[in-house]
């Protein structure tokens, strides 16, 4: 699955420029764009569109890094979120006061982290023996597991009714549930996370598991240990999960087994395909546009006269038009444009010369 | 260009705050129902229930004129938060309607302590923890709970019927519990006994295992279980040859299983039922509150008779419009005019008088329906009793409610009740 363009990881040295130099500009302008929305947008916009629009780019993101850079498409990702979740409210206070412990926040959070990571792992590690159609069928099978359990399970995961009244921390007299807050949080770590994932690529681990994408045995050749770069893409990955798991868990303030059910691990495949697998920022691009989808489909039905009950129709009319226009997602009808526009100079520039 | 322009005309309408349209002389509702998943068909009754209550007001309440968002659900919690959220946020309704199911009833009590300025009335969700744990100020409930719709089963079993044991098989989730509480505690204290309780996952076909387990000396079963679950319980039941009487939970005689082909519906004449109302309820309210449902919409677009979600919501929709009435229209600042009017309201709903409580919770009649062959064929239910002013604690003091314990499986201790404590 050669999905990812090989990353610029040899720069010439005297071509080497200041790091804010080598950002384009539009990257300036989005940075812009995204800081001061709070000034123009109102809370729905800010806590409910924008903040779920982050938090399911995590969730893609970890995807995208699995898929992407080691080839393994995982269905497994909304499952290590919602561990992540699941663990901040069985740890956390909740609404259920007879399961959740009520920990303190500093014990909580990493502890959600090691957990899920451990469950991304020791799945991983499963899942890394496999290769593509068996791999998404190992990871779909856990996922669902998973599902079924924490809806059955009434002594940890409080069943079918699960877990209602998460609420963040009150760090530093903020409430972070307040949509101002909750859209800088989301944002930073979203812009965290992405940083993470294009700085992991270019090191010599995310070239490594590149390689390992193109060609295991040639890797293997080379003395790379091919299921240790794989199983830590897992646990790597997990991390970005988990951070999307918990702030969806506070966004929500509750999780119940429907919000890691099966549909919701498709979900996450599709925010991924749409957005395009072949670089981060697909995931976030992917995550908006089903969003967008989401909250507003039953409105454009209702503008064109239709009932409202049709809106699924919409969401998948809109996922079907991308994927058959652009099968590497919008990203990849953006570089197409852009590479006919290239060529269309560079024919003109030939014809002047 | 022209392309781009439209998408930023787009954008700039999307962010506009709503709040213009929904001043002067409009009301705008919010209508928040499951439209995607197992309630599907329940919720679109519901939508059309709320149109027919409006429509009888002609989409006026003290002469404003009334608006509808509807917001669709998929009966998830977060799905039903968002749309909730984006209801008030984006839409800028002035009230919500909703939701549909218990697990999201739960969420929304929650979500509605985040508005304390807009009122929220349940649509037909029957969780007891919604008005019962920690009730929102702002959410009221037109409808009896889950437990409430099992009250008055109990006694009819025993004191009519004669059936003392019993074996109970209901659904593993939280309105397979709050339903079989409602009949637990009335049978025991009539003088029932329980004497062996099975707890079924949703949505699991096979019920061979339960059924090589159930006890022989029973008189009958109570079967919490409902649609297609109730229909794989029954054929499997009949396939083993076993033969006893049942006791059904509220959804478990609804069309679905009345209808179904096969050899499910033998085992059914003569089962008591009992649920918020009775399809073939002679009061005039009953009555011609059908006929109206049956004459605004046409045949194929709806039920024969509405059914209890639509009836949900069409209460709902009425406890509203009449409170509204009596408030002049005010839902400004932060509805204080509107939430007296509805704790004050004395509803003549089409099943019978409807009170709230200090929850928000209704307090009104539960119909005992007994499952008889129709006319056509078919099984129908048909009304045998009714049990009014059943209240949120089940005819008991709230002290003496909350010392049973929340709806799970080990609840109620059928001994203790039947001792009389």
């Amino acid at each position: 699955m050669a999905m990812t363009d090989h990353a610029p990881g040899f720069v010439n040295r005297a071509d080497r420029k200041y790091w804010f130099e080598r950002i384009p500009a539009q990257w300036w302008a989005l940075a812009v764009v995204l800081v001061f929305l709070p000034v123009v947008a109102n809370n729905f916009w800010l806590f409910q569109v924008m903040g779920w629009t982050f938090i399911l780019g995590m969730i893609g993101l970890s995807l995208m890094f699995l898929a992407g850079y080691g080839g393994m498409v995982s269905l497994l990702q909304m499952s290590i979120a919602g561990v992540a979740g699941y663990m901040v409210a069985i740890l956390g206070s909740s609404g259920t006061v007879t399961v959740s412990l009520g920990l303190a926040w500093w014990i909580v959070i990493p502890a959600a982290f090691l957990i899920a990571a451990l469950f991304a792992t020791l799945c991983g590690a499963l899942a890394v023996r496999t290769e593509g159609i068996y791999t998404i069928m190992i990871t779909l099978a856990i996922a669902a597991a998973f599902f079924y359990f924490a809806r059955q399970n009434y002594t940890i995961f409080n069943g079918y009714s699960g877990f209602n009244l998460v609420l963040p921390p009150q760090l530093f007299g903020v409430n972070w549930r307040d949509p101002v807050p909750f859209y800088y949080l989301s944002l930073a770590l979203a812009a965290l996370s992405y940083g993470a994932v294009v700085y992991v690529s270019r090191s010599p681990f995310g070239l490594a598991l590149q390689g390992v994408r193109d060609n295991p045995r040639r890797m293997a050749a080379l003395g790379f240990n091919v299921m240790a770069h794989r199983v830590a893409a897992y646990a790597l990955a997990s991390v970005f999960a988990s951070v999307g798991g918990i702030l969806l868990v506070w966004q929500n303030a509750q999780i119940a087994p429907g919000t890691i059910g099966i549909p919701a691990a498709i979900d996450v495949l599709v925010v991924a395909v749409v957005g395009g697998m072949r670089r981060p920022l697909g995931p976030f691009i992917g995550a908006f546009i089903y969003v967008i989808l989401q909250v507003f489909s039953p409105d454009i039905l209702g503008f064109f006269g239709f009932s409202a009950e049709r809106f699924k129709l919409i969401i998948g009319l809109g996922f079907l038009a991308v994927v058959l226009f652009s099968p590497d997602g919008v990203l990849g009808l953006w570089d197409r444009w852009r590479a006919r526009r290239q060529k269309r100079d560079d024919e003109r520039a030939g014809g002047a010369a | 260009m022209r392309k781009t322009l439209l998408a930023a005309v787009a954008a700039a309408a999307l962010m506009l705050p709503g709040a213009a349209w929904a001043q002067g002389g409009t009301i705008k509702i919010g209508i928040l129902v499951a439209l995607e998943g197992a309630f599907a068909a329940g919720g679109q009754d519901g939508v059309r229930n709320v149109e027919l209550a409006l429509k009888e007001v002609n989409n006026t309440i003290a002469g404003k004129k009334v608006e509808i968002v509807v917001a669709p659900t998929d009966t998830k919690p977060d799905t039903t938060v968002r749309m909730a959220r984006k209801l008030v946020e984006q839409d800028k309704v002035d009230f919500i309607i909703g939701p549909l199911s218990g697990s999201e009833g739960i969420a929304m009590r929650d979500f509605a302590k985040t508005i304390p300025d807009k009122v929220v009335i349940n649509g037909i969700s029957g969780a007891l923890e919604t008005t019962w744990v920690d009730p929102a100020p702002n959410f009221y409930r037109f409808n009896l709970d889950g437990s409430q719709w099992g009250y008055g089963l109990g006694t009819y079993a025993v004191k009519t019927k004669g059936w003392k044991r019993v074996a109970t098989i209901a659904a593993d989730y939280s309105f397979g519990y709050t339903n079989f509480m409602g009949f637990a505690v009335d049978f025991c204290k009539a003088g029932g006994d329980i004497v062996q309780r099975f707890w079924q996952p949703l949505g699991q076909a096979d019920f061979g295992a339960i059924i090589a387990q159930l006890p022989d000396n029973v008189d009958a079963i109570y079967l919490g279980l409902g649609g297609t679950d109730a229909i794989n319980f029954l054929n499997q039941y009949q396939q083993a040859g076993e033969k006893t009487r049942l006791i059904g939970g509220t959804i478990m005689a609804d069309q679905t299983v009345l209808t179904a082909r096969g050899r499910a519906k033998d085992a059914l004449k003569g089962t008591p039922t009992s649920g918020p109302f009775a399809a073939d309820n002679t009061d005039p309210a009953w009555t011609s509150y059908v006929k109206r449902y049956q004459e605004a919409f046409p045949a194929n677009q709806r039920f024969p008779t509405p059914s209890l979600f639509g009836l949900g919501y069409y209460v709902a929709t009425q406890a509203a419009i009449k409170a509204l009435e009596a408030a002049g229209g005010d839902v400004s600042g932060n509805q204080a005019k509107f939430k007296d009017a509805l704790n004050k309201l004395q509803l003549d709903s089409p099943v019978g008088k409807i009170t709230i409580n200090e929850n928000r919770q209704a307090t009104g009649t539960v119909f005992i329906n007994e499952v008889v062959d129709g006319p056509d064929g078919n099984l129908t239910s048909k009304m045998v009793g009714r049990a009014d002013n059943v209240t949120q604690t089940l005819g008991m003091t709230p002290e003496q409610f909350r010392a049973l314990g929340l709806p799970s499986r080990n609840v109620v201790d059928c001994a203790k009740l039947r001792a009389g404590g």
